[in-house]
């Protein structure tokens, strides 16, 4: 009776932040709902105990049926049939394993059937899910969908959708086109409205997960004779309407479980959510960002399931006498995927919690003006999760195609074969670094936090001020060291004075930034639980050489030989 | 058809499926402080049946039965966060040292004071002891018919049940009239998982023994939301009389206690002639398995 929650100490260790006080007293609004809902929290320790006994039963569900029907999902896939999509029959089994034990719309108030759970549990029951079936993960996690609904949506809207997310519904966010893919704002898909004032849907998506889902999410230009973001609404589409035909189902490298369409709207008729030419400036922002952070939570699945098929692999396969394990060119590689691990997973819950306090404070100031440090805080913290989640998309991301690089690696030519499950593990991974933004489009995101000087000041004024024990002073001076220099090789690229040549360098300085914040997030971990000071000094000397070397390249780069690395030079 | 009235008989078990050294003790008995409790697990097969029902069958509701120590309690809540309605935990330290003729005699009284009823549904037998007896020695002591092997409910109306059964060589289906005895076979469907808001909900469901040792708060939570009371019936709840409980009422000693490897297989296939029959019983006899 394997359960992916409960042989995972890290992820309670996760769940116990001591930031959880706040974020479950503003989320429950002092525990208002106890005397009127039998299954809302009575105070903080039943909230973090039933936190606990739920994602236990995810741990479960994932554990003996979404993880053992993997492979049969991979290799069955879905297929199309009579203009509907049909899952593999391991995906319809997981879906409703989850509905019937009340897993989906968990995010969403009580009054639409939800169990109002925070970003925190959220993600990790993401992240939990995404280590049995990265490819299911998708389908799972697109009820984020439900949130954006909830967050913009009108009354009908909520009340007409919301409830259907408990019961089973599916979702979908159709943003992509041909024409359209990084870009959005070139998003062609029509919205006319027609005599009866009903909006009507007209065009072609591409690359959609999850296509032909109960309830999709459809950006569309709705101001006739524009070009820009500033011409897209948000709809919401209902699939018992006609007027949508899936095209096809795309043939992927991986993730095979998660049906891709391509989409024909032919006057489909839709619902306005929030307000008209908000579409992509304001909700699929938001939408993104969620989306962003469930993508971070499946690379860290992705990851766990990788190291955990290549330590398995690596005490199980003798050579040369002995196993594997044993050879310090296997257990270096091992030991990098942990900490790897453990930096990326700190990352995760550390943005999880900045964006549960601000959303919930988004929230409440909805009920009620908030007071001055309240909105303090808010911004605050909205600030902080612009910054973090996309240096935390990319990290994860690029972390769990190495991490299933190297797992895959250890296996040497058998996992070449589709006799393991890491060949799949391998390919799920690669389009964690594509999808929801490339990593090339979360550093022009993430670019903003090191020129604004964002990530320096949580480092100076938050992580380093904090009281560490003298055990870890070397580890905390090698942090410091490591923001000098950091400090120093930004401002040599700003000092150029040209936005191009700040992007070109771009990643390098985003990570290093990273490689910094991780460290202290571990360093912070090692106060709470010894045992992290072995990860904590391995990952912070790996970041250290890391850093080292990006800021050579940069203090050595003639800013005059820039030039040699255009193709078609413009000038 | 509206609803049914099931009782589900379930009985808390040492995980026997993962034995480790120390499972047994000198004396040949079960040390059961080294093997983790459990739900038995063809009683969790029978409880997905009666779910099932309830959710067939609005109005429908499923209570589960169970004897054992206070600790018990735990696979009531645990049939709770699956669906259940409720449970009685039938405890009571008279009750130690029951086989399966007592246990099945108290598990009927308690089942007579729960009447009427449609189904009592269990496991076709517990890991622990494997005799299978229970289910049906309850039928008979109820009066009404048993299936017995069942893997599937196939539909109920007012008069009738018609059921699946595993045998070895396949499966038979079969009618029988309501109210009676159902016992789930191991290849029925496995039990859902836990519902995420009953476990919420019943979380805090404590039954009589176990409110004692609890704090100030929770006698106030139960005092708000009663249905987080598990009903505990004692030998003079169920009007039992004592020579039939216990050592005193159970037949079976256990003479010694063996580590056996099975090399025989689980079932033959025998005539009604008066032969066979008469075989068998001679044969029994003389291995002492009755007698």
């Amino acid at each position: 009776m394997a359960n992916f929650y409960i042989d995972n100490k890290d992820l309670k260790f996760h769940l116990d932040h001591p930031g959880m006080k706040k974020i479950v007293q503003l989320k429950e609004r002092d525990f208002a709902e106890k005397s009127s809902c039998d299954y809302a929290f009575l105070d903080f320790e039943d909230a973090m105990d039933s936190y606990d006994k739920i994602l236990e039963i995810v741990g479960d569900i994932c554990g003996n049926i979404i993880a053992p029907n993997a492979e049969s999902v991979d290799a069955e896939g879905p297929e199309l049939l009579n203009n509907r999509v049909k899952y593999a029959r391991g995906t319809a089994e997981n879906h409703e394993a989850l509905t019937r034990a009340g897993l989906i719309g968990m995010s969403l108030p009580r009054k639409y059937g939800g169990l109002n759970f925070p970003m925190v549990p959220y993600v990790m029951a993401a992240e939990i899910v995404s280590r049995a079936d990265a490819g299911f993960a998708n389908i799972w996690g697109l009820q984020d969908c439900a949130e954006t609904l909830h967050e913009f949506g009108s009354e009908d809207i909520k009340n007409e959708f919301l409830p259907r997310f408990n019961k089973g519904a599916t979702a979908a966010m159709d943003l992509t086109e041909p024409d359209a893919g990084s870009d959005l704002q070139a998003v062609q898909l029509k919205a006319s409205r027609n005599k009866d004032g009903i909006w009507l849907l007209n065009g072609v998506k591409r690359f959609i997960t999850n296509g032909d889902a109960d309830i999709s999410l459809v950006l569309a230009r709705s101001e006739e004779g524009t070009t820009d973001g500033r011409g897209l609404s948000l709809f919401v589409y209902d699939r018992k309407d006609d007027g949508l035909t899936i095209r096809r189902i795309e043939n992927k490298l991986g993730i095979k479980g998660s049906p891709t369409c391509e989409l024909v709207f032919r006057n489909a008729p839709a619902k306005l959510v929030g307000d008209r030419k908000f579409g992509l400036i304001k909700y699929v922002m938001s939408l993104m960002n969620s989306a962003r952070l469930g993508v971070a939570a499946q690379s860290v699945g992705i990851s766990e399931a990788a190291y955990r098929e290549a330590l398995k692999y690596a005490e199980e396969r003798t050579q040369f006498g002995r196993p594997i394990i044993y050879f310090p060119a296997v257990f270096e590689m091992l030991r990098k995927m942990q900490v790897k691990i453990h930096a990326q997973r700190s990352l995760l819950y550390e943005t999880a919690r900045f964006v549960d306090i601000y959303k919930n404070y988004n929230a409440i100031s909805e009920e009620r003006k908030l007071e001055t440090e309240e909105r303090s805080e808010q911004k605050k913290y909205q600030r902080l999760s612009d910054v973090f989640t996309p240096m935390l998309k990319l990290i994860a991301s690029e972390y769990s195609n190495e991490i299933a690089y190297d797992a895959l690696q250890i296996h040497g030519g058998a996992g070449f074969m589709k006799d393991f499950p890491i060949e799949r593990i391998y390919r799920d991974a690669r389009i964690t670094s594509i999808y929801e933004g490339t990593s090339q489009l979360q550093v022009v995101a993430a670019i903003r936090g090191v020129t604004s000087g964002a990530y320096l000041n949580i480092i100076r004024e938050s992580y380093e001020k904090e009281n560490y024990e003298p055990e870890m002073d070397y580890l905390k001076s090698v942090l410091t060291g490591m923001t000098d220099e950091y400090e120093k090789t930004v401002n040599k690229v700003v000092a150029e004075d040209n936005n191009e040549y700040v992007d070109f360098h771009a990643r390098r300085l985003v990570e290093m930034a990273a490689n910094i914040i991780m460290g202290y997030l571990l360093l912070k971990d090692v106060r709470r639980d010894e045992s992290y000071i072995k990860p904590a000094a391995i990952f912070i000397g790996y970041g250290k050489s890391q850093n080292l070397e990006r800021a050579a390249y940069i203090m050595d780069f003639d800013a005059r030989e820039f030039g040699s690395f255009k193709f078609n030079p413009e000038s | 058809m509206s609803g049914l009235k099931i009782i589900v008989l379930a009985k808390q078990v040492p995980d026997t499926r993962n034995v480790g050294k120390d499972a047994m003790k000198a004396d040949g008995t079960v040390n059961r402080a080294a093997l983790p409790a459990i739900f038995n697990p063809e009683d969790l097969n029978a409880l997905e049946q009666a779910l099932r029902l309830k959710e067939r069958y609005p109005g429908t509701t499923v209570t589960i039965l169970t004897m054992g120590p206070g600790r018990a309690a735990e696979i009531i809540r645990e049939a709770m966060y699956r669906g259940a309605d409720g449970g009685i935990l039938i405890t009571d330290r008279k009750f130690a040292g029951s086989d399966t003729l007592a246990t099945s005699y108290a598990l009927s009284l308690a089942v007579r004071k729960l009447s009427p009823f449609d189904i009592v549904i269990a496991g076709r037998q517990a890991i622990d002891g494997d005799t299978a007896q229970v289910g049906p020695q309850v039928a008979e002591k109820l009066g009404v018919p048993q299936v017995t092997y069942a893997e599937e409910i196939i539909s109920v109306n007012k008069k009738q049940i018609t059921i699946e059964r595993r045998l070895e060589r396949g499966v038979e289906t079969v009618s029988a009239p309501l109210p009676l005895v159902v016992t789930v076979h191991s290849s029925a469907p496995e039990c859902r998982s836990r519902h995420a808001k009953y476990t919420i909900k019943y979380k805090h469901a404590r039954s009589l023994g176990e409110l004692q040792e609890s704090s100030e708060d929770y006698l106030q939570l139960q005092k708000d939301r009663p249905y987080l009371l598990i009903k505990e019936w004692s030998v003079a709840d169920i009007n039992a009389d004592l020579d039939q409980l216990g050592l005193s009422g159970s037949p079976t000693k256990v003479k010694k206690i063996e580590n056996v490897v099975f090399t025989g297989r689980d079932s033959r296939i025998l005539s009604d002639s008066d032969n066979d029959i008469e075989g068998l019983m001679k044969e029994m006899i003389e291995n002492h398995t009755i007698g």
